[in-house]
C-alpha cells in the first residue's frame, strides 16, 4: 500500500474513530443509557432530516464549498403547503406528496437557476430564499399550527406518532423478527455483493486490493449492522424514516461514486476550468446541485411535519447548520471537490450522539450549542491544516 | 566611470529538477537605463525576483550588492525600503480604488490609525505631475486606460522613493503612442538622476532608450553591450539571444517530412479568425487569423508571451476565451460550428492547455479520474461509470506514455511536472482526437521528460493525428514542426517550411512586425 493511500483510508477512519470515542464517552457519563435500544431508535427518527439534508447539502459543497442557507426554510414551507392541503383541501396523500415534492424541487430550480446561469453567488441566493420561503411559510399557515395529527397513514408513512415502525409480521414476542431478519438479509446481500465485486475484479484481471483486508472490513460493517438491528428489534422494531433515509443514502451514495453525473460534481468543485476544458457543462452541474437540494429539502419537510405531527411557521430553524455542519464534519471540504456520503452520514451520525448524549447527561441547551461549535471548527481545522502539509499558519 | 548603484554576483538559483539561473552576473551603473533580453524563459524574471526579494535571501545562490553593501532581502518591503522598485508585467492595481489610494497601497500616509487623506491626494497630485499624467487622483483606476495605468504605476513607484527602478515588459500592452511617452519619460528620470532596468522583448525600444544591454539564455549571462563602444542594432542583439548550438533533443520521425505529407489532406482549417478580449471588448486579440494543418502533420505556432497564441487556440476550442468571435472553421473541408467545448471534442479537437495546474487537471484526484474526465462516455454505460475499465484505462495510459507513479490512484498533486504533463496528455489522447493542441506542452520540464514529450508527438502523428504545436521555445519550434506560423501581436506574420526556418528569420519575422499594429 502506498503512503499517501495509507494516509488517505488513515483520515477516512479518523472521523469513525472519533464517533467511537465521543460515544463511548457518552456511554460512560450516562452509564450506559445511550446505548439503550429506545435511545439508538431515537437517534435514528430525531437525526432523519439531518441525514437527509447534509445529503443533498453534500453535493453543493462539492461544487465549490457552496451552501444552501435556505433548507430550514424551505422545509418549512413545503411542510406548511402539505399540511395545508391534507387538513384544509383534503387532497388525497399520493397527490400531497408529489405536490410537495413538486413544490421543493420548483424551489430548487429557481434558486438554481440564478445560481448556476446567471452567476449570482450561492451564499445571497439562498440566504434571499431563506428570508422568502420563512415568510411565505408564515402566510401559507397564517401564522398558525395545522395539525395533521389524523392525517394518519402519511404520519405513519414518513416516521411520526407512536406507531410509526415497520409491523412485525411474524408475531409478537419481546424481539421484533421482522427488523432482526431485515438485518440479516442486509448483511447476506451485503457480503455477496463484496464478494461477487471483488471475484469480479480477480477474473478480469484487474486490481482487486487484499483479501484479509476486504474480509475485516466486511466482517465489522457486518457486526455493527446486525449490532443496530439487535437494539432496534429490542425496541419496536425498524422506524420506517428510517427506510426514507437509507433510500436517501443508497440512491446518492452510487450516484456520487458512480456516475458520471456524480463524478462532474467533484471535477467543478476540484478545478471548475479544467472540468469546463473538458467538455462537462458546469452551469448543469451547479443547477443540479440546487434543484437536488430543492427536492431533498421536500422530503425532509415531509419527515419533520409527520414527526411532529402538525405543521408551524417556525420548524426547520437552523436545520442548514445541522446539515452544513454534518457535512464539514464528515470530512467535505470547505473549498470543495472532496466529501462522501457515507463520510457525512458519520458526521451527521457524530453530532446526533452529541445531542443526544448532552441532553440524557442534561447539558444545559446553549451549552451544547457551544460544544457543538467547537466541534465543527476542530473538524475544518483538521482538514485545512492537514491539506496544507501539517503547518498551522498560512505562509504571509 | 560611473559609480555601480548594483552588482549582482554569480547569482544561481534552482527549483526543482531546474536550474534557472546558472552563475548570472549584473552590474549597473548609477543613473543608466540597463536593458535585459532574452527569450522567454531565459531567467530574466526569475533574476529580477531574486533582486526585489520574491525569491527570499537563501533561497539562491550568490551576491547581492547594492549603494556599496551586501544586501540580504527576505521580502518586497526589504527591497522597496532601499529604493529598489519592481512593476510588474501584469499590472498590480486595485480597479474599485482611486489613483490617490492605489499609489499608496501597503504606503499609507499619516497614522497607521487615521490615514492623511490630505497628504495622500496632494503627493499623489505631485507625482502624477512627474509622470505627466493629467488626472485627477481621485478618479478611480477602472476608470483610466491601459497606458495611463502604466504610469500610475510608475507614479506609484516614486512615491516609494525609488532609486533603482525595474519595469519588466512596460509596454507590452500600450499602443505605439503610449510606449513612445512611456520611452521619453524613462529618459527624462535618467536626465533626473534615476537608474532604471527595462526587460522587453521590442529590440527597437532598447537601442532607443538603453545604455548598455545584458543579454541573458539559458539562466546565463551571455554579455553586457554599451552604447558607447558595441554595436547594438537589432541583429547583433538577436544573435547574442539566440546564439546556441541546437544538439540532438528531438527524436526523429520515421519518415521524412516530403514523404508524409506530399498527398495528405487538410485536416482543419480555420479562416478569418478574429477574437476579442472578453473585458476590454474593442481590443482584437486574435486579428484575422487564418490557417490550417494537415492530417498527420506537426504544425508549429511560435512567437512571444502575449502575441495571441494561447487565446487563438482557446476561442477555436469551443469558444472557451474571448468575446465577438468571428470567422470559419472546416474540418475535413466541411464548415463546422463549435458553440461549446463539448461540440470541439466532438468534432475530433483536443487542446491541452499550457496551464496545466490552472486549466488542466484536478491535482485533489487521482490519476485514473483526471485520465477519463474528457471522455467520460467512453468508461461508462447509462451514465454509470465502469470503474474497473476505467482503472485498467488509466493503467493503459500510465504505461504508454511512462508516467512515474506508485499507482493510478495517486493524486495528481504529488506528481512531479513531467508527469502532471503526462497526465494531461493521456487525458487527451484517451478523448481520441484528430487534431491535438498542444499548448506550452514542455514548460517547466526537464530535459528527460521534454525528449518523451517529443516521442509521444511523433507516435501520435504517425498514427495519422495532427498536432498543432504551441511553443515559446524557438529550439523546440524548429526541431519538431514540419511547418511554422509565426505570430505576433494577434496576427499571424509569417509561414515557414520546418527546414528553411532558423531561429533568426523567426525573431526577425516578430520583430519586424512589432509595434507596427494598433
Amino acid at each position: 500500500m502506498s503512503k499517501a493511500k495509507a494516509v488517505d483510508i488513515a483520515k477516512k477512519l479518523t472521523m469513525i474513530f472519533v464517533l467511537i470515542l465521543v460515544t463511548g464517552f457518552f456511554a460512560w457519563k450516562t452509564e450506559g443509557a445511550i446505548l439503550l435500544p429506545m435511545n439508538i431508535s431515537n437517534l435514528i427518527s430525531q437525526n432523519a432530516y439531518v441525514f437527509i439534508l447534509a445529503t443533498g447539502m453534500l453535493l453543493c459543497i462539492l461544487t465549490g464549498g457552496n451552501i444552501d442557507l435556505s433548507v430550514g426554510s424551505v422545509v418549512c414551507f413545503v411542510g406548511a403547503i402539505g399540511a395545508k392541503l391534507m387538513v384544509e383541501n383534503n387532497v388525497n396523500i399520493v397527490v400531497a406528496i408529489l405536490i410537495m415534492l413538486l413544490v421543493g424541487t420548483l424551489i430548487g430550480a429557481w434558486q438554481g437557476f440564478w445560481i448556476a446561469f446567471v452567476r449570482i453567488p450561492p451564499f445571497i441566493v439562498t440566504l434571499a430564499g431563506m428570508l422568502i420561503f420563512r415568510g411565505l411559510s408564515n402566510v401559507v399557515l397564517d401564522g398558525m399550527t395545522v395539525s395533521i395529527a389524523d392525517k394518519k397513514s402519511f404520519v405513519k408513512l414518513f416516521g411520526g406518532g407512536a406507531d410509526c415502525y415497520i409491523k412485525d409480521f411474524l408475531g409478537a414476542s419481546e424481539i421484533n423478527a421482522t427488523c432482526m431478519i431485515a438485518g440479516c438479509v442486509a448483511v447476506l446481500i451485503f457480503i455477496t455483493l463484496q464478494l461477487l465485486s471483488y471475484f469480479g475484479k480477480k477474473k478480469k484481471g484487474y486490481d482487486a486490493g487484499n483479501f484479509p483486508g476486504l474480509i475485516v472490513k466486511v466482517a465489522i460493517i457486518s457486526a455493527v449492522i446486525i449490532w443496530v438491528t439487535y437494539k432496534l428489534a429490542q425496541h419496536k422494531g425498524i422506524p420506517s424514516v428510517l427506510i426514507w433515509v437509507l433510500i436517501v443514502i443508497f440512491v446518492y451514495g452510487y450516484i456520487t461514486s458512480n456516475t458520471t453525473t456524480g463524478r462532474s460534481f467533484y471535477a467543478v468543485g476540484g478545478n471548475e476550468k479544467a472540468t469546463k476544458l473538458s467538455g462537462i457543462n458546469t452551469n448543469k452541474v451547479y443547477f443540479l446541485a440546487y434543484l437536488n437540494m430543492g427536492f431533498l429539502s421536500a422530503l425532509a419537510g415531509m419527515v419533520t411535519i409527520a414527526r411532529l405531527s402538525s405543521a408551524q411557521p417556525t420548524y426547520g430553524q437552523n436545520y442548514e447548520m445541522d446539515a452544513i455542519a454534518s457535512c464539514f464534519i464528515g470530512g467535505a471540504s470547505a473549498y470543495g471537490g472532496i466529501g462522501t456520503v457515507p463520510g457525512v452520514i458519520i458526521g451527521a451520525i457524530l453530532m446526533g450522539v452529541i445531542n443526544l448524549g448532552m441532553s440524557l447527561m442534561g447539558v444545559d441547551q446553549n451549552l451544547q450549542k457551544v460544544v457543538k461549535g467547537g466541534v465543527l471548527l476542530l473538524a475544518v481545522i483538521f482538514d485545512v491544516v492537514s491539506k496544507r502539509g501539517g503547518k498551522l499558519i498560512e505562509k504571509n | 566611470m560611473a559609480k555601480i548603484l548594483l552588482e549582482m554576483k554569480n547569482i544561481t538559483k534552482t527549483f526543482p529538477g531546474v536550474k534557472a539561473l546558472d552563475n548570472v552576473n549584473l552590474k549597473v551603473e548609477e543613473g543608466e537605463i540597463h536593458a535585459l533580453v532574452g527569450e522567454n524563459g531565459a531567467g530574466k524574471s526569475t533574476l529580477m525576483n531574486v533582486l526585489s526579494g520574491i525569491y527570499p535571501y537563501g533561497s539562491y545562490e550568490g551576491d547581492i550588492m547594492y549603494d556599496g553593501e551586501v544586501c540580504h532581502f527576505n521580502n518586497i518591503k526589504d527591497s522597496e525600503r532601499k529604493g529598489i522598485v519592481i512593476i510588474h508585467q501584469e499590472l498590480a492595481l486595485v480597479p474599485y480604488m482611486t489613483i490617490g489610494e492605489n499609489m499608496f497601497l501597503g504606503n499609507e500616509q499619516g497614522h497607521k490609525w487615521k490615514i492623511n487623506w490630505t497628504e495622500t491626494y496632494g503627493k499623489a497630485a505631485k507625482y502624477l505631475e512627474t509622470v505627466g499624467l493629467s488626472e485627477s487622483p481621485q478618479t478611480l483606476v477602472k476608470d483610466i486606460g491601459v497606458g495611463k495605468q502604466q504610469l500610475v504605476e510608475i507614479a506609484k513607484a516614486l512615491a516609494k522613493n525609488a532609486k533603482l527602478l525595474i519595469l519588466d515588459e512596460p509596454t507590452a500592452s500600450l499602443n505605439e503612442d503610449d510606449s513612445k511617452a512611456l520611452l521619453e519619460l524613462m529618459l527624462k528620470f535618467k536626465k533626473d538622476g534615476l537608474t532604471s532596468i527595462i526587460i522587453s522583448h521590442k529590440l527597437n525600444e532598447i537601442s532607443y532608450v538603453a545604455d548598455k544591454i545584458t543579454v541573458i539564455r539559458d539562466g546565463s549571462t551571455i554579455e553586457t553591450l554599451d552604447k558607447q563602444t558595441d554595436d547594438i542594432s537589432e541583429g547583433r542583439i538577436i544573435k547574442g539571444m539566440v546564439g546556441r548550438e541546437i544538439a540532438d533533443r528531438f527524436p526523429r520521425r520515421g519518415l521524412d517530412m516530403k514523404k508524409r505529407l506530399v498527398d495528405a489532406e487538410t485536416l482543419m482549417e480555420i479562416k478569418n479568425w478574429t477574437v476579442h478580449h472578453p473585458i476590454n471588448k474593442e481590443r482584437k486579440v486574435v486579428d484575422n487569423v487564418s490557417f490550417h494543418v494537415k492530417k498527420g502533420e506537426v504544425l508549429g505556432i511560435s512567437g512571444l508571451m502575449g502575441a495571441g497564441r494561447t487565446e487563438l487556440a482557446m476561442s477555436v476550442f469551443g469558444r472557451s476565451y474571448g468575446e465577438n468571435i468571428s470567422g470559419e472553421i472546416l474540418m475535413n473541408g466541411k464548415p463546422v460550428v463549435f458553440k461549446s467545448v463539448q461540440d470541439a471534442i466532438k468534432h475530433g479537437l483536443a487542446y491541452v492547455t499550457e496551464d496545466r495546474k490552472g486549466n488542466g487537471l484536478i491535482l485533489s484526484n487521482p490519476i485514473k479520474i483526471n485520465t477519463t474526465l474528457a471522455n467520460l462516455d467512453a468508461v461508462s454505460n447509462h451514465g454509470v461509470i465502469d470503474k474497473d475499465k476505467e482503472y485498467a484505462v488509466a493503467v493503459e495510459y500510465k504505461d504508454k506514455l511512462r508516467t512515474k507513479c506508485p499507482t493510478v490512484e495517486q493524486n495528481v498533486g504529488n506528481l512531479s511536472g513531467g508527469n502532471q504533463q503526462k497526465v494531461l496528455l493521456a487525458k487527451w489522447m484517451f478523448a481520441d482526437p484528430e487534431v491535438l493542441i498542444l499548448d506550452e506542452p514542455t514548460r517547466g520540464i526537464d530535459v528527460g521528460a521534454k525528449y518523451e514529450i517529443y516521442c509521444i508527438i511523433n507516435q501520435l502523428v504517425s498514427e495519422g493525428k495532427s498536432v498543432i504545436m504551441i511553443s515559446s521555445e524557438l529550439p523546440e519550434i524548429l526541431g519538431m514542426c514540419d511547418r511554422i506560423y509565426v505570430m505576433n501581436e494577434g496576427k499571424i506574420v509569417g509561414e515557414l517550411e520546418g527546414e528553411e526556418a532558423s531561429q533568426e528569420i523567426i525573431m526577425s519575422h516578430i520583430l519586424k512586425s512589432s509595434g507596427k499594429g494598433e
